[in-house]
């Protein structure tokens, strides 16, 4: 496997970062972890120009959970750092679900969560993620820093709201207001392989009812999909038994997914309702034994 | 009085010896084909077709050639000047090197460039501009068999249609009076799909054609370096002697490098147009989209019942799809290789086997992955029939195959399709494993879970499998009879180099045969080297494949080393001075009939082979052996698998494997069950999620690892492994092949569970590999899942 032939920068100052973007013109493109960009570069379904190497920035390394419970991840932080992270573990059920079953131990030894929401595989897990948990992504230009939703982040597959002499230095998470719960469940036909379908959930409970409800899909879409609906139906509801179902039924009704060789429409839809149901399921017993 | 030589402690037989080979590939010493560097080399890179079935109307190389540092562009047409457009198959049918006509798969070999660098020949590649006019594509029997099925073989004279061959074994006649006497007919049509041995190194040549000596040499990922240069002798009409295949460390093969490829045959020309040394290394989609696959078999399978549970008779069709060309490795004799091996572990009076074999726009091979010759699907087919007769009958799965298992003291067994099984212990080694997995309590547990809702399942599969071929009176692969060879140079202080005509890819030999010459010499495994794959020094033989290497070359290690321990007794009457008659053998000493403490090493020995020799005794100790097979060796397996399926998702873990394997005696132990496991691994990756598949365009899905999946140790269950010994009664050493009996057998008990496991919905059958949402629909819909048709991607 040989790539096109390209030219690779590794500056060691953002502001120099920024500038090779600019001269690139769109023909340049961002190197962090390269789990992605790499495999593409191989089988020259990308021929960038320019590779700019991000790695020697300064500064981008780390997560940290602050006092009032936002949650930061910077655009080095590779995903195994957040598999084993206790913070994550102990303040955000979603990204602590989600982070084991992202690819395999050799990708989240290298590959970062930003580089993941940036690629915007409609099978990307940290997408649902941290679309469930409404997240922001922190990105640095020519005409300084500015923040996008997450949900206004993926503008089709593969495709992001940054411009191309943007580089996005870190992910959000808005601090919970209640008590945060949630889950993150994907069907793989093997460890590493993309989902077939992937829920996540991450709600925010207060006095025995939902007072956030945050559903988005992966896999059954052009992008990740947040199942709207099925948050509304959610807002200020306890989890019973019938609104649990309810929303099930609305997520898979928020599916959009496509027969292919990992299963058919129906099946798809299937898996998304059964996923949401069970990890709703799961939430509500840990509520009903802490209380 | 000397003490004996301690057996183990030498590396002998059953000496769980550590892989003397591992110790350059752990340390990445190991020497493959793309480690080699030849001074002035040039890069070779293909360009493939995009589609799978178009006439060429173009080929337009211009570009490409103004490209720097491009040395040559070959096209088909360029090729076809020197008659080397096309070329044999190992199944007697011509495979193009370089498409001239039309492309017949997509991935089919278009060009090719030889430039300073691979990026460059890469880059020049793409600059190739080709016009296709593109054709109906077909991708299973169904349409290749249609009436108005567009010819894919238009190239071969008197071919009218997509079938590549008809062909038959066994008693029609009588089959079908055992058919109209049965009490239950038990009828069931399966998938066994197309997969790809993926071995992790690709394949790969480098050629290297001297002007001045008229030498060829060519450095080549080949199980087979000694067929390689008979054919190459043979196509290219080179002298044989002027030709050296050297097949250096190999990094798997599983089959994958019997075959000659296209690119070997396009280095060997690119070397000898530029006078320089050409490289070849296949990048993985090339592998896994052009070169051999594994099964692809369709099975409509019936079998005749009496109400007692006994086997009358046996009736199979085989559809086979061989892709675009009929390049299956196997024994001329038979088309569908030893597929009529099936059923040899039943005792069953009848047996009839027809089988139609196809073309289609799919790549060529069907060199039956880790597999002696479509075995792996016979047994498939076997054990899934069985099953479902067992079923039909309302028998216990574990009782419907010991009341038709060959008992103990049948053997020699003729088998219904004529093939002599000779040993074995199928009752015990099935006992072994129920034991094991505690067959009854399973039972007990299955019942219980039902009742709450849970899918739980247990499988069987128990097979025997034909390894080591020859005979050399029933097996050849294009003529050449399928023996091999050891030869054995014991140095004077007692050291010694084998070298056989096998090619060891991961099973062992260099570890496993110098424990052969320890056994029969004495001398510590330590002591010997061996080596193999280098034309030049080895002795011919037939390559490794098929679990024949200890069958056949490991015989032939024993042979040679018997006929060294021969001279060796007369050199040791002579250092003692006794006639040889007075003289008798212990592990790795002679000594006096009358007088034992009186004695002579074999190092002792060896030292007089040189120094020390007896008048009118011919210097040195060495002797070769070639060795005919006076039979297949047959091995038994008993594989039981228990899973749970989710019946919400379709998704099944594996709860528990048992292994039984009675190979015979066991050369090295910790070898033999590294190999079980692995097969064992394999079997769980065809079950579960290893194949390729073809959209209705012919676009092959799998052409990369993210779409080709092989299982990892995440998910690899662990498995427990027994054994039962019946030596092989006519093998010197009493050892059976081994290599490839779990691959083999496995993969019913992995299906024969989940199926198991979802009897309660009415289904029958849901095709390999069992994917969540085939058992989901299998479950939801309550009916038989067939994986067979092109999957139409929306």
């Amino acid at each position: 496997m040989y790539p096109s032939r390209f030219r690779y920068e590794a500056p060691r100052e953002l502001t120099e970062a920024i500038k090779l973007l600019h001269e690139g013109q769109g023909e340049a493109k961002v190197l962090a972890g390269g789990q992605s960009l790499v495999p593409l570069l191989k089988l020259r379904f990308a021929a960038p120009e320019l590779l700019v190497d991000i790695n020697n920035l300064p500064g981008l390394d780390y997560h940290r959970v602050e006092p009032d419970g936002t949650i930061r991840v910077g655009a080095l932080c590779r995903h195994a750092t957040l598999e084993r992270s206790g913070s994550l573990a102990q303040r955000q059920p979603t990204m602590a679900a989600a982070a084991p079953l992202i690819a395999d131990p050799l990708v989240r030894n290298r590959g970062t969560l930003v580089g993941s929401l940036c690629h915007a595989d409609p099978q990307g897990d940290w997408a649902a993620a941290v679309t469930a948990l409404d997240g922001r992504v922190v990105a640095a230009g020519p005409d300084g820093v500015r923040e996008i939703p997450i949900r206004q982040f993926a503008t089709g597959p593969f495709e992001n709201a940054l411009r191309y002499d943007e580089i996005a230095l870190e992910a959000v998470i808005p601090a919970p207001k209640g008590t945060p719960a949630g889950g993150y469940l994907k069907l793989e036909r093997r460890v590493g392989d993309f989902a077939t379908a992937g829920v996540a959930v991450a709600v925010e409970l207060s006095g025995g009812l939902v007072t956030r409800a945050g559903i988005a899909l992966c896999g059954v879409g052009p992008s990740t999909i947040a199942a709207l609906d099925a948050e509304q139906a959610l807002a200020g509801q306890a989890l019973t038994a019938a609104a649990i179902e309810r929303a099930g039924d609305l997520a898979a009704q928020a599916a959009q997914p496509r027969r292919d060789h990992r299963g058919s429409v129906e099946y798809k839809r299937h898996v998304i309702r059964t996923f949401v149901v069970r990890i709703l399921r799961d939430i509500a017993g840990a509520a009903e034994r802490a209380a | 009085m000397t003490q004996a030589l301690d057996e183990i402690k030498i590396g002998g037989l059953g000496a769980s010896r550590r892989r003397v080979e591992d110790n350059r590939f752990i340390r990445g010493k190991g020497n493959y084909i793309d480690d080699i560097t030849l001074p002035g080399m040039l890069h070779m890179e293909i360009l493939r077709s995009p589609v799978a079935h178009a006439r060429i109307r173009a080929i337009d190389t211009s570009k490409a050639w103004n490209i720097p540092g491009v040395r040559l562009v070959l096209t088909g047409e360029m090729m076809a000047t020197r008659n080397l457009a096309w070329m044999p198959t190992l199944s007697y049918d011509t495979q193009a090197v370089l498409a001239t006509d039309k492309v017949r798969f997509q991935g089919q070999e278009v060009a090719c460039v030889v430039a300073d660098d691979p990026y460059v020949a890469k880059d020049a590649c793409e600059a190739i501009v080709v016009d296709y006019e593109p054709l109906p594509v077909i991708v299973n029997p169904e349409q290749a068999m249609a009436p108005d099925a567009p010819l894919i073989r238009d190239d071969k004279e008197n071919q009218v249609d997509n079938v590549a061959f008809h062909w038959q074994v066994g008693d029609k006649a009588s089959t079908e009076r055992a058919f109209a006497e049965a009490d239950v007919v038990s009828r069931i049509s399966m998938h066994y799909p197309r997969s790809h041995p993926s071995p992790i190194e690709c394949c790969g040549s480098i050629a290297d054609f001297d002007r001045a000596t008229g030498k060829l040499t060519v450095y080549m990922t080949s199980q087979a370096p000694h067929i390689v240069r008979a054919a190459v002798a043979m196509v290219a009409e080179l002298p044989e002697h002027m030709i050296r295949i050297i097949s250096p460390d190999i990094g798997g093969g599983f089959g994958n490098k019997v075959p000659i490829y296209p690119g070997y045959v396009m280095s060997i020309l690119a070397s000898i147009l530029t006078e320089r040394p050409v490289k070849w290394i296949e990048d993985k989609t090339g592998n896994l989209i052009s070169t051999g696959f594994g099964r692809d078999v369709y099975l409509d399978g019936e079998l005749a019942l009496r109400r007692d549970g006994r086997i009358l008779a046996v009736r199979m069709h085989t559809t086979s799809d061989h892709g675009a060309f009929f390049g299956d490795a196997q024994p001329s004799k038979f088309k569908i290789g030893l597929m009529h091996s099936a059923f040899a572990c039943y005792d069953v009076p009848h047996a009839h086997l027809t089988a139609t074999g196809v073309y289609t726009n799919k790549a060529p091979g069907g060199v039956a992955y880790r597999c002696s010759f479509r075995v792996t699907e016979a047994m498939y087919f076997q054990e899934r029939m069985i099953q479902a007769a067992a079923d039909d009958l309302g028998m216990d799965q574990a009782e419907f195959r010991r009341v038709n298992l060959v008992r103990d003291e049948d053997f020699p067994h003729r088998t219904a399709f004529g093939f002599l099984t000779d040993s074995g212990q199928y009752g015990r080694c099935l006992d072994v494993a129920l034991e094991a997995i505690g067959y009854a309590d399973f039972r007990k547990q299955q019942e219980e879970a039902r009742e709450q809702g849970r899918l739980l399942g247990l499988g069987i599969s128990t097979m025997t499998e034909p390894l080591g071929a020859g005979n050399s009176r029933e097996y050849d692969i294009l003529g050449i009879k399928m023996f091999d060879s050891a030869e054995l140079r014991v140095h004077l202080t007692g050291r010694a180099i084998l070298r056989t005509g096998a090619r060891t890819q991961g099973q062992g030999h260099e570890t496993t045969w110098a424990q052969i010459v320890a056994h029969e010499l004495g001398i510590p495994a330590d002591d010997v080297v061996v080596e193999e794959g280098d034309t030049d020094t080895a002795p011919f033989g037939m390559g490794t494949y098929a679990s024949r290497s200890t069958p056949v070359a490991g015989a032939a290690v024993s042979m040679a080393a018997r006929k060294v321990r021969a001279k060796a007794r007369k050199l040791a009457a002579h250092l003692l001075e006794v006639s040889e008659e007075d003289v008798e053998w212990e592990l790795g000493r002679f000594y006096v009939r009358s007088a034992p403490d009186r004695g002579a090493t074999i190092q002792e020995c060896a030292m007089a082979a040189y120094a020390n020799m007896p008048d009118g005794l011919e210097p040195g100790l060495e002797a070769s052996a070639y060795y005919d097979p006076p039979n297949l060796t047959w091995p038994f397996a008993c594989y039981v698998v228990t899973v749970e399926v989710d019946p919400e998702t379709g998704v099944w873990d594996v709860l528990n494997v048992v292994g039984v394997d009675d190979c015979g005696v066991r050369i090295n132990p910790m070898v033999v069950e590294g190999q079980i496991m692995g097969g064992l691994t394999e079997a769980y990756a065809m079950a579960c999620v290893q194949f390729i598949t073809f959209d209705a365009a012919g676009n092959c899905i799998g052409s990369n690892y993210l779409d080709y999946l092989l299982p990892t140790a995440w998910e690899t269950p662990g498995f427990e492994l027994h054994e039962v010994v019946t030596p092989c009664p006519h093998h010197p050493l009493g050892a059976k092949g081994v290599g490839e009996c779990a691959t083999v057998g496995g993969p019913a008990a992995f299906v024969n569970a989940v199926m198991d496991a979802i009897k309660p919905y009415g289904v029958r059958n849901v095709d390999m590999p069992l994917l969540p949402d085939r058992v989901y629909e299998a479950i939801s819909q309550r009916h038989d899942v067939s994986g067979a048709p092109p999957v139409k991607v929306d």
